[in-house]
């Protein structure tokens, strides 16, 4: 590692705070942590880190995230992965501001369980605010133990030093961090309560600016090792073969349909578990596909057709009510208060990730080691040990980036199969799953049904306020996703139903004197679920949004202006958000619908506003839309977004990720669908389940607002939960007509203007299905 | 039995192994020869991520039977874009990565090639003519007006 010794730019210590006096670090103690051989990365490329002596992965240790080399590199062992969003770049520069070392002298360990420390799932927007935060606190932490073994080895007072790239200098000495600390620990806990003060925003040289990422030139110079290209010696090759119907028995299977494809070389059965092991991939393929078996019939999925009325009639688990305030049943009862309800669905989606599911796994004496892209490799472990019945330390689960997933997809289910395959073959085996398998047995976004019901006085005040959400439960002890090889196989598994936590964005930002809200949550829902990018807040929120936006068209108020009537004063950067959405968007004051012009294509521009979980991220989002309503086609040509997170780390890794949220969320909202039948998904590829193609892609514009001063906010999905309302309500603006069930088809627009034509042009928005 | 096959990958004459000859193109370049670049994406021709270039063609690997291939050939993958021993990346890679046009990047492979191929025989597309190109590559990220951009900026360098 070559590394500039005289510092381009010198950095006045500034940051005071306490000094921790006696810390020490690991000087002698060889015992406890010999010095690692730096590991080479390149990014893409899995680290084979050594095994012993084993690094501490204690959330309040220092040591568990970072260790610096006698070169001065820092490693930093990242809990949280980056799943193709960009954020290792962006914990780097956080790493390299903190710490005041180049950018080029880090690298990122992630995602395995032998030396990253368990810092939660890779989900929710909380690489940045809260893994981020951890390993900040960690690079402070070490910065100010740096400082005062310097102030000791050079006998120069602390204000006295000048720190840059790693290097202290003052009183005429230096030292480096590598010739402080290099390849020992440091032997400091952190203190959550009382963290190591981080430097002043104004000295930042690396958070806030687009540093391009590490990962995306050899992305595209094709060096780029995702799992998918991930070997290891004596691999052999896996394919599984599902049953034709989900719960069906595995009656017989004839190997000989396989045996002389050249390179077949084992049929691996457990229970309903079906798979074949070959030398290569071809060989795996063919058999997968050749092989003949046959299984019990099994229907165990309702009519697609009625897939509302199934959820509707769901036995509910629980009933959570996510907020309340005043009595809304007593507003509703008012005399001449304007009653209001709609209902609002979001079907079952698919992540679709490009890459289908991959995953290698070996078993060498008793121990099993699992390379996989799983966001959450800590509970890939816990499951797998689960299911071989062996001691999670016998586990090691390592991260290998793979195809993006947007939640909890295939990967960990490719792991279990690699896994089971892996010990019947006694090689190691590498599974990829085909395109069928991946749109048929991934878990899916579950179907989301929203009752509303609202009540106004005579002067077009909301006076109440009160919806129902139809989810699906989690169930409390952990959002463990069952997998699918241990359910077929029969092997043990804890039988979770995880759709995380889906009823987020119920409650709703607005302070109306009335208001309840109430997740019933359902014992079961269709197809297996798990998390899809902004799991319920994206659905629940086109819901709330939408209907915020019937509530001012009756009353005949401007949207944007109705909702920061209701919003609350004091939430300053709330009404900013909207106010500069207004600027961006070139907004016009005015109720919709629009007054309709003539023609069959009409424009209409609607918004939504969100803050994500009510506590953090804000977004505010207009679309504009052109509505054919004889063909029923949507195109959305241009998509505003206006965002706030609070401190950026990489404003164009912010911007690359609301780009992708607003693409991937019109897809969903726009022509998305999982289709079954009473046996199995049958959208089991591209044609039979379309995503959005780039000749509709719309014009993004984006405002983000910078605070530097404020915590970081996460942004890889708050902005999809605005997408679907705000197409919906620039199509009610455009054409007067409420899509209030996704995806908003070309048949659903014409139904929805057949329907429109039929009522009173005035008329109280009507129940789609009525209400039992 | 396993038989040989000469291929023309990169601007170098190969030999592989097969025991079929209808295997697609897509498993010998990842399998036999460990190319990176071609992806897996769905073996149906549906999205774009296996693109290959035959003969300067944008070809869909994953379905293209080795039957139909031979060293006459010339096969280039996304390794092969840029020559050996040039100086730059070729303007589409360039372009990729001076735009920051990839998330996940597991399309990429395909973007690029299918770009490519478009500048080759139209040097300065319009915004809609790279899009429709491009219509039959999938990105689930939702990368695509970050994709236009880069292409239309590899279009600049490439009038030179």
């Amino acid at each position: 590692m070559t590394k500039r010794l005289i510092p381009s730019r010198r950095d006045v210590l500034k940051r005071g705070g306490a000094l921790i006096v006696g810390f020490s670090f690991a000087a002698d103690a060889a015992a406890q942590q010999r010095p690692l051989p730096p590991p080479t990365i390149r990014p893409g490329l899995p680290v084979r880190v050594p095994a012993p002596p084993a690094r501490s992965l204690d959330l309040a240790d220092v040591d568990a995230y970072l260790a610096i080399d006698i070169s001065g590199t820092c490693t930093i062992y990242s809990g949280k992965v980056d799943l193709g969003t960009g954020t290792n770049t962006a914990l780097r520069q956080i790493v390299a501001e903190e710490l005041d070392i180049r950018f080029e002298n880090t690298q990122m360990v992630t995602g395995d369980t032998q030396v990253t420390p368990d810092q939660g799932t890779t989900w929710g927007s909380l690489t940045i605010q809260v893994g981020g935060m951890q390993i900040r606190n960690a690079a402070a932490t070490a910065r100010q133990a740096l400082v005062a073994e310097a102030v000791k080895r050079l006998a120069v007072k602390a204000d006295e030093l000048f720190i840059a790239d790693g290097l202290i200098t003052g009183g005429g000495s230096r030292a480096t961090y590598g010739e402080l600390v290099g390849g020992r620990a440091f032997l400091l806990k952190l203190d959550p309560a009382n963290p190591a003060p981080t430097k002043n925003p104004r000295n930042h040289k690396f958070i806030g600016r687009s540093l391009p990422r590490e990962d995306i030139p050899s992305k595209v110079m094709a060096n780029f090792t995702y799992i998918h290209d991930f070997r290891v010696p004596n691999m052999l090759h896996g394919r599984v073969v599902r049953p034709p119907a989900i719960g069906a028995r595995l009656q017989s299977v004839d190997e000989t349909s396989v045996s002389g494809i050249p390179g077949f070389i084992k049929l691996v059965r457990e229970g309903d578990f079906l798979g074949v092991v070959a030398e290569n991939e071809w060989a795996a393929i063919r058999a997968g596909r050749e092989l003949k078996a046959t299984w019990s019939p099994s229907q165990t999925l309702p009519e697609q057709d009625k897939l509302w009325d199934h959820v509707r009639n769901t036995t509910v688990a629980a009933s959570d009510t996510t907020s309340g305030t005043g009595d809304v049943e007593k507003a509703m009862a008012t005399p001449n208060a304007r009653l209001m309800k709609a209902t609002y669905d979001f079907p079952i989606n698919t992540h679709g990730s490009i890459g289908p599911s991959c995953a290698v796994a070996e078993f060498r004496d008793g121990k099993l080691t699992s390379w996989s892209a799983s966001q959450a490799t800590h509970n890939l472990r816990k499951q797998l040990a689960t299911m071989f019945g062996l001691p999670a330390e016998s586990v090691r689960c390592i991260y290998v980036e793979g195809a993006g997933c947007y939640g909890r997809n295939g990967h960990e289910d490719a792991a279990a199969d690699a896994a089971l395959l892996a010990r019947a073959a006694g090689k190691p085996v590498r599974v990829q799953w085909s395109r069928a398998d991946e749109h048929g047995w991934d878990p899916k976004g579950p179907p989301t049904l929203i009752d509303l019901r609202a009540a106004m006085d005579d002067r077009g005040n909301v006076a109440a306020w009160d919806s129902e959400f139809f989810l699906p439960q989690q169930t409390p002890s952990g959002f463990l996703v069952p997998l699918v090889a241990a359910t077929l196989a029969g092997m043990p598994a804890e039988n979770h139903i995880a759709p995380g936590n889906i009823f987020q964005n119920s409650a709703i930002p607005y302070r109306f004197p009335n208001v309840r809200t109430v997740c019933r949550r359902l014992e079961t829902t269709p197809l297996r679920p798990s998390w899809i990018r902004t799991p319920g807040r994206m659905q629940n929120t086109f819901a709330n949004e939408c209907f915020a936006d019937e509530l001012a068209a009756v009353a005949k108020i401007d949207p944007i202006e109705f909702r920061k009537k209701y919003m609350d004063p004091a939430d300053r950067r709330g009404h900013d958000v909207l106010d500069r959405l207004m600027t961006l968007a070139k907004w016009e004051k005015r109720p919709s619908p629009q007054v309709s012009p003539e023609g069959n294509v009409l424009k209409g521009r609607g918004m939504a506003y969100c803050k994500y979980e009510l506590v953090r991220t804000y977004i505010g989002a207009v679309a504009e839309v052109e509505v054919d309503r004889v063909s029923g086609q949507i195109r959305v040509p241009k998509f505003y977004v206006v965002h706030d997170c609070g401190m950026i780390i990489n404003p164009d890794g912010v911007k690359n990720q609301i780009e992708g949220n607003v693409i991937q969320t019109m897809s969903r909202t726009l022509i998305e669908e999982v289709k079954f039948n009473r046996s199995q998904v049958t959208s089991l590829d591209w044609e039979s389940y379309p995503i959005l193609t780039f000749p509709d892609i719309p014009d993004i514009v984006i405002d983000l607002i910078s605070r530097p001063a404020e915590k970081p906010w996460g942004a890889g999905e708050p902005t999809s939960a605005v997408v679907p309302s705000a197409i919906s309500n620039a199509v009610y603006d455009a054409i007067g007509v409420r899509l209030r069930s996704a995806p908003f088809t070309p048949q659903k627009v014409k139904a929805a203007v057949s329907d429109s034509a039929l009522q009173a042009p005035d008329a109280t928005p009507s129940l789609r299905r009525s209400r039992t | 039995m396993a038989i040989q096959k000469r291929l023309n990958v990169n601007g170098k004459l190969v030999v592989v192994k097969i025991d079929d000859p209808d295997m697609p193109l897509l498993y010998v370049l990842r399998d036999n020869m460990g190319l990176k670049g071609p992806k897996f994406g769905c073996g149906l021709a549906q999205c774009g991520a296996c693109t290959v270039h035959v003969e300067g063609k944008p070809v869909r690997s994953c379905v293209t039977p080795l039957s139909q291939v031979t060293d006459r050939h010339r096969v280039v993958t996304l390794e092969g874009l840029t020559p050996t021993g040039a100086r730059r990346a070729h303007p589409v890679q360039r372009a990729f990565v001076e735009e920051q046009a990839a998330q996940c990047g597991y399309c990429i492979n395909g973007m690029i090639m299918e770009s490519a191929a478009l500048l080759a025989t139209n040097k300065k597309p319009t915004e809609a003519e790279v899009k429709q190109a491009l219509a039959k590559n999938l990105c689930r990220c939702g990368t695509h007006a970050r994709i236009v951009r880069a292409v239309i900026r590899a279009s600049k360098y490439t009038q030179g």
